[in-house]
């Protein structure tokens, strides 16, 4: 069987799972200078998938496309060294404050670009925002059908595919023609680690921005090398409205961001000691609450 | 014209709980907005559905009814909405944050290029001033929810396109019966009309659904542990304590996402919302995203090593120490006490 042409979604989240004291301004605002920089977990799990297509399948090939800022050209190296063939990076001031809808505007518009292929597979949801919007809103602008929760692949034929949906209540077998989105769970196994050979091979893997900052003196491995070479792609490389672009493509406006700040009831305070343990019970056991 | 539309999902000849909760919801909203609420429901085999319906104050009810609109697909189900949506030209458009509402809603946001906001806790209605537009709008939904790790509550809104679709997880609503025989019509969609063959293409070949066993939102009693619980072995005593109360086991996502508990005990904003007799915190910090899915519990006990973790805040009991210590004392004194 021909080898697949693959597409995986995947994005550079602050590690909201770490929040610690520093993670909010005095204003207000999102520091996001002390979060660290992550490849969003359930996007792993979608790299996975797609690796073990090309594991089954000879000849399949994954592209990494994301949308970011200039560091998280970070994630795509992150997946060369663990199997993806290529990756690009979509990034312009002109995406900035872009809400899911926008986002999936300029990536369905990068995608067209990309040429032919038969998946697009993302993780079903990011950290950051845990909306699970920009897959679904791709596969509409692009016209595919999509499968979402998706946990594994179990049978790829030439112009199908079967896969293994995980919901809360259960799961599903669901049959799909190609080409089409997908969009996977935690459920489904976890990312492979780096390949010390790959590590290797992509190490100064870098876009023409980094290229430009860096220092050291790699310049040289560009023209021989072409795969250390991110493409890098801005506004200029897509077709699109500037209507549908960032701020103003997005319908969704943050009206206000209220901080957190917490009323203390009077609450009773105790500790492990023995007494305050047992009257409390009592007092429980008393008021029906418990027993 | 410009009403509120719930699209409310149906298993095995019944609508879920989390779509009227929404139907109240939006009932209130459309008092408050003075329009009608309308509700859709696309399956199969939908005899006498409408009677689930109406009691919740719908005024008109959209059914579309074929043997291929259950189980679930996206496509067919995206196609009535947008067609629908377009021909109505809803204000508002609500929909469960379920396994469905969230494949649906974005497809559906996509092509009528409006805007979505997920997992909303709370839903008002309100005024906007943009200043730089120098454009006032009015009785716009504001959906307000948790975000960024829990340390905001965003108030979000859709200025300028329509509808303005929210999704809201199961529980986080309440839902009331209005008038068991309120006078709302019935109004059957012509298939045809709305689907076409080929949104068929994807194809639900095998289903496994199981029914859920955790049941904790039908808890009166429940003991749930964070993340600062420090194991999986450390929760087994979370589970000693539940069955000494005749409790059920929650869990924060932090909890879910450590490993120390599976994702069906998970409660908050992505999780469960409960509103028990009795909830103990054990080792929760309390981020809001966990608060807003159990704030309401009428009794609060909040068991953690550090006094001033955010959750004490919503405590009516604080027990400072260590759980391991604290929940063997906690079986201890409540079996000698009740014998």
């Amino acid at each position: 069987m021909k080898g697949l042409r693959i597409i995986v979604l995947a994005k550079q989240v602050p590690d909201t799972r770490n929040v610690g004291k520093d993670a909010m301004k005095a204003d207000g605002t999102v520091n996001r200078a002390v979060l660290p920089a992550i490849f969003n977990p359930e996007d792993l799990n979608a790299l996975e998938l797609a690796l073990r297509v090309k594991d089954e399948i000879p000849g399949t090939t994954i592209t990494i496309l994301t949308m970011g800022p200039g560091r998280a050209a970070e994630i795509i190296r992150e997946g060369l060294y663990r199997g993806a063939d290529g990756g690009i990076l979509l990034t312009d001031r002109a995406f900035a404050g872009s809400d899911t809808l926008a986002t999936s505007y300029a990536l369905s518009q990068a995608i067209k670009e990309m040429g032919e292929f038969d998946l697009i597979i993302a993780g079903r949801q990011a950290i950051d925002g845990d909306t699970a919007q920009v897959g679904p809103q791709v596969a509409e602008k692009l016209g595919l059908f999509q499968v979402t929760y998706v946990e594994a692949v179990l049978k790829i034929e030439k112009t199908k595919i079967t896969v293994r949906r995980r919901l809360d209540n259960g799961v599903e077998t669901v049959k799909a023609p190609l080409p089409l989105l997908l969009t996977v769970n935690s459920t489904a196994p976890d990312c492979r680690s780096r390949n010390a050979k790959l590590l290797m091979k992509y190490k100064h893997a870098r876009t023409v921005t980094e290229r430009q900052a860096a220092t050291e003196d790699y310049l040289y491995l560009y023209d021989s090398r072409p795969f250390l070479n991110i493409h890098e792609m801005t506004v200029n490389e897509i077709k699109s409205e500037a209507d549908q672009l960032g701020l103003l493509g997005s319908p969704t406006k943050v009206k206000r961001i209220e901080n957190v700040i917490l009323q203390a009831k009077d609450a009773k305070k105790l500790t492990a000691a023995d007494k305050g343990i047992n009257d409390l019970m009592k007092e429980l056991i008393d008021s029906h609450v418990i027993g | 014209m410009n009403n509120i539309f719930v699209y409310c999902e149906v298993e095995e000849g019944v609508v879920a709980d989390v779509s009227l909760e929404l139907l109240t919801k939006g009932r209130s909203l459309a008092n408050e907005l003075k329009c009608q609420l309308e509700a859709v429901i696309v399956g199969a085999e939908l005899k006498d559905i409408e009677k689930q319906v109406l009691p919740y104050g719908a005024d008109v009810v959209h059914i579309i009814e074929d043997p291929r609109l259950a189980p679930y697909t996206t496509s067919p189900h995206a196609s009535v909405l947008i067609k629908l949506f377009q021909e109505e030209k809803p204000q508002i458009a609500l929909m469960g944050a379920t396994p469905i509402g969230r494949d649906l809603g974005p497809r559906v946001s996509s092509a009528l290029h409006s805007g979505l906001t997920a997992d909303c806790t709370s839903l008002e209605i309100g005024d906007h001033e943009d200043k730089k537009a120098g454009k006032i709008y009015k009785n716009l939904l504001y959906q307000i929810r948790p975000a960024f790790g829990g340390n905001i509550i965003a108030w979000i809104i859709n200025p300028d396109c329509r509808p303005q679709m929210a999704t809201v997880r199961e529980g986080v609503m309440k839902k009331a019966i209005l008038n068991p025989n309120y006078p709302g019509k019935v109004n059957r969609l012509e298939v045809s009309k709305y689907v076409s063959d080929t949104d068929f293409a994807v194809q639900v070949i095998e289903r496994h659904l199981e029914k859920r066993k955790i049941n904790i939102k039908g808890a009166s009693i429940v003991v749930s542990g964070g993340y600062g619980v420090g194991s999986k072995e450390n929760f087994k005593l979370l589970y000693d304590l539940a069955a000494v109360l005749g409790a059920e086991v929650g869990a924060s996502r932090a909890a879910v996402d450590a490993g120390y508990a599976e994702h069906e005990r998970q409660i908050g904003q992505t999780g469960i919302t409960v509103r028990p007799k009795l909830y103990i915190a054990c080792g929760i910090s309390g981020q809001v995203q966990h608060r807003a899915g159990m704030e309401e519990s009428a009794q609060i006990i909040s068991i953690n090593t550090d006094p001033e973790a955010p959750i004490n805040s919503l405590a009516d009991y604080v027990i400072t120490g260590d759980l391991s210590e604290i929940i063997p004392k906690m079986i201890k004194y409540y079996k000698q006490n009740t014998k």
